[in-house]
C-alpha cells in the first residue's frame, strides 16, 4: 500500500509498504477515506518527539471502511468507521472507570518503559506516533490495522459524511474534554488561549454547555476570526494586554474558568526541552509556560483551569502561589476519545455541532508531503488539511 | 529440614536481607532453621524487594501488578506452569519432569540455546500463593514466589511476584546473564504486563502490522538464523 512515512527531520515521503493485516484476535483492518494531519504530527516533523523510526507510518485522526475483521472484532465489513487515537482496551481498570487515554494493555509491555520513567506510569497506546506511545503504524495511509477494534471505531451512519464525522478521532473530543474539565456553568466567562483546532472546537463546546460568554486568545487574524464567528469575543495578544483585558471583560473579578489551549497538539507530549521547542515550533508568540502563567493570573479566585495542551515535560518559575492562594481547580489530561464520540456523533447528527469550517485544504495521500510543509509553513491559513486516499492527485 | 535444603542454602549465610525480601513463605524452612537472627524490615510498609540494599550471592527482583480477573482464575492460569511460557518471553517451554510434581523450564538463551531448569513446588496454597525452586543439580539457584491478593473494591487481584536466583558460574552463566538473567527486574516487569493484557483482553498486545513483525516472531526468526 501507499503510506506517508517518517524518516527524519522535515523529511516525509509517501512510499510504498506492506499492507496490514490481522495480528490478534479482536484486530480489524479498515481502508482509510479520510486522514488527517494534527498540529501534532508538526512535532514529529520537526523532529522534537524522540522514540521515532524512520518509516514510521504517521497519522492519528482516522476514519475509514472495514474490510477485515478478527474473530473477536465486532465491526463489519462494509462499515465505516471513525477511530480514536487513543488505543484502548476496554478491559483495565483504567478503561473501565472511561480514563481511556490510560488504557493499561494498549501500549506493548516492552515499549512501556521509557514513558514509565518519565511519568511515573506508562502511556497507553497511541496511533502514528512515537515507540513511547507503543509504535502504531497510523492511518495516513491506505490501510489502518486497529486494535481493540470492539471497543475504539464508533460506526458512522451512512449519510454523515467523511468531513462531518472525522475530527470525532481527536480534537472534537478533544476540545470537549477541555471545556468539560473547565466545568462551565452558565454564568461563566470563559478564557480560551490558543485557536488552533483544539482551542476553536473548546470554544464551540463552552458555547454549547451555556457559557455566558467565551473569550479566545491568539494572534493569527483568520484563527482569531474563525473564533468569531463561533460566537467568541477575541483578544489578540500582539496588540492588546491580554490581563488587562480580561479583567475588564469579566467585570472586575477575573474569569470564572480558563483553557490553555496552547498546546493544541494536545495528545502529544516532549520531554524536558519541551518549553524551548514550544516556543520555536508553535509560532504563537507568547511562549507556553508565559500562557499558562497567565491564565493562572487571568482565573478569578476559586476558578477553573482546564489544561488541554501539551506539557510533556518540566517547566520552571510555575506560579505555585497563585495556585495554592487561590483555591483553583485544575484538570489536565489526554483526551479520554471513546468516552464523547458517541454523544459528540449525536451532536453532529442533531446540528449543535458542525467542524468542517476547520478544514482549509483537502489533498490526496500523494501530496502529504506538501501538506505537512504547508500546515508548518501557513499556519494562518492552512487551519486543517485532510488527505483523501481516494482522491485522484493533481497536477 | 533435609540435607539437601541444608546444602542447598550452604552458601546464603549472609543474605539475611533475602529472607525479608522473600519473605517466611518461599523461604520458611530455611529461614526457621538459620543461626543468625533475622532483621526485620520495620522501617515501614514497602515490600523487602524494593529496599536500598543487596541480597548477597542472590540477585532478589519483585513487582507487582493488578489485574482486573479473580484471584482464582489467574492462580489456576499460573498453577499450570505450561501457560507461563504464553506471557514469559525468555521461557521456551514447561512440561511435567518425570519425577512427581516437578517440572522442566527449558529456558532461552544466546545462539538458539537454552537452558534447562527442574523445579518443584516449595509451598502452595490454593488460591493464593505458590512458591517454586530450582532442584539439585539445576543449571541456575533460583527460586520465584506469586501471590494473589484480593485488590480493593472492583479492582480484580494483586498478583505479586519475586524471584530470587544465584547467577551461575562459567559459561552457561555468561549466557544466562546476557539472556535472561542481568536485567531480571525489567523481564519480570514485562512478563507481568504480558500476563495482565492476556487475561484482561485476551490478547497481547502489539504494534506490529503483520504477523511475522511482532517480538515473538522476530526472535524466533533471529534464533533459527
Amino acid at each position: 500500500m501507499r503510506a506517508l512515512t517518517w524518516h527524519g527531520t522535515k523529511d516525509v515521503r509517501v512510499e510504498t509498504v506492506d499492507d496490514p493485516e490481522i495480528v490478534n484476535p479482536r484486530d480489524a483492518i479498515i481502508k482509510i477515506t479520510s486522514t488527517a494531519i494534527c498540529g501534532s504530527d508538526l512535532h514529529l516533523y520537526d523532529g522534537v518527539i524522540p522514540g521515532l523510526q524512520p518509516g514510521d507510518i504517521l497519522g492519528h485522526e482516522n476514519m475509514g471502511e472495514v474490510v477485515e475483521v478478527g474473530p473477536k472484532s465486532t465491526l463489519k465489513k462494509g462499515q465505516r468507521v471513525v477511530v480514536p487515537f487513543t488505543i484502548s482496551c476496554g478491559g483495565c481498570f483504567h478503561c473501565q472507570i472511561e480514563q481511556y487515554s490510560a488504557c493499561e494493555n494498549s501500549n506493548p509491555a516492552e515499549k512501556q518503559d521509557a514513558s514509565t520513567a518519565l511519568y511515573g506510569q506508562p502511556m497507553a497506546g497511541l496511533f502514528g506516533y512515537s515507540h513511547l506511545t507503543g509504535g502504531y503504524s497510523g492511518g495516513q495511509a491506505e490501510y489502518l490495522r486497529v486494535p481493540f477494534s470492539d471497543v475504539g471505531p464508533i460506526v458512522i451512519p451512512d449519510h454523515l459524511e467523511d468531513d462531518k464525522v472525522l475530527f470525532l478521532s481527536d480534537i472534537l473530543p478533544t476540545g470537549w474534554m477541555a471545556a468539560e474539565n473547565a466545568d462551565i456553568q452558565p454564568d461563566d466567562t470563559v478564557a480560551v488561549w490558543g485557536c488552533g483546532p483544539v482551542g476553536l472546537f473548546a470554544v464551540q463546546s463552552a458555547l454549547a454547555m451555556g457559557a455566558a460568554k467565551v473569550i479566545a486568545i491568539d494572534h493569527y487574524p483568520h484563527r482569531l476570526e474563525l473564533a468569531r464567528k463561533l460566537g467568541a469575543k477575541v483578544i489578540n495578544f500582539r496588540e492588546t494586554h491580554v490581563l488587562d483585558a480580561l479583567m475588564e471583560m469579566s467585570g472586575g473579578i477575573g474569569v470564572d474558568a480558563v483553557i490553555d489551549a496552547v498546546g493544541m497538539e494536545a495528545h502529544g507530549f516532549a520531554f524536558d526541552n519541551m518549553l524551548e521547542v514550544v516556543k520555536q515550533k508553535v509560532g504563537i508568540g507568547a511562549d507556553r509556560a508565559h500562557a499558562l502563567r497567565e491564565a493562572l493570573l487571568a482565573v478569578r479566585f476559586g476558578g477553573k483551569v482546564s489544561i488541554p495542551g501539551v506539557y510533556g515535560g518540566l517547566t520552571d518559575k510555575f506560579p505555585t502561589g497563585a495556585l495554592m492562594e487561590k483555591g483553583i481547580q485544575l484538570r489536565t489530561g489526554q483526551t479520554h476519545v471513546q468516552k464523547y464520540t458517541k454523544t459528540l456523533l449525536e451532536k453532529i447528527e442533531d446540528g449543535t455541532l458542525d467542524t468542517t469550517f476547520l478544514i482549509s485544504h483537502r489533498l490526496p495521500l500523494e501530496q502529504a508531503a506538501e501538506g505537512y510543509k504547508n500546515f508548518k509553513e501557513q499556519q494562518d491559513t492552512w487551519t486543517k488539511v485532510v488527505l483523501k486516499p481516494g482522491m485522484e492527485a493533481t497536477a | 529440614m533435609t540435607s539437601h535444603d541444608d546444602e542447598r542454602f550452604g552458601g546464603f549465610g549472609t543474605a539475611a536481607g533475602i529472607g525479608l525480601a522473600l519473605g517466611a513463605a518461599a523461604l520458611g524452612a530455611f529461614l526457621s532453621t538459620r543461626s543468625q537472627p533475622r532483621r526485620d524490615h520495620d522501617g515501614d510498609s514497602a515490600p523487602g524487594f524494593t529496599q536500598r540494599r543487596s541480597f548477597g550471592k542472590y540477585d532478589v527482583t519483585g513487582r507487582t501488578v493488578t489485574i482486573r480477573k479473580p484471584k482464582s482464575e489467574l492462580y489456576a492460569f499460573w498453577r499450570n506452569f505450561q501457560n507461563l511460557p504464553q506471557v514469559m518471553e525468555n521461557l521456551e517451554s514447561v512440561r511435567p519432569s518425570q519425577t512427581e510434581g516437578r517440572s522442566i523450564w527449558t529456558i532461552k538463551a544466546p545462539g538458539g540455546r537454552t537452558v534447562e531448569v527442574e523445579t518443584e513446588i516449595a509451598r502452595e496454597v490454593e488460591g493464593e500463593l505458590i512458591a517454586w525452586r530450582s532442584v539439585e543439580g539445576s543449571e541456575i539457584d533460583t527460586e520465584g514466589r506469586v501471590t494473589f491478593e484480593d485488590a480493593p473494591g472492583e479492582r480484580g487481584t494483586r498478583v505479586g511476584l519475586i524471584i530470587a536466583y544465584r547467577p551461575p558460574a562459567g559459561e552457561v552463566g555468561r549466557l544466562l546473564a546476557k539472556a535472561f538473567l542481568r536485567e531480571p527486574a525489567v523481564q519480570a516487569r514485562h512478563d507481568l504486563k504480558r500476563l495482565k493484557m492476556l487475561m484482561e483482553t485476551g490478547e497481547i498486545a502489539t504494534s506490529a502490522r503483520r504477523k511475522d513483525q511482532t517480538r515473538a516472531a522476530q526472535q524466533n526468526q533471529q534464533e533459527n538464523a
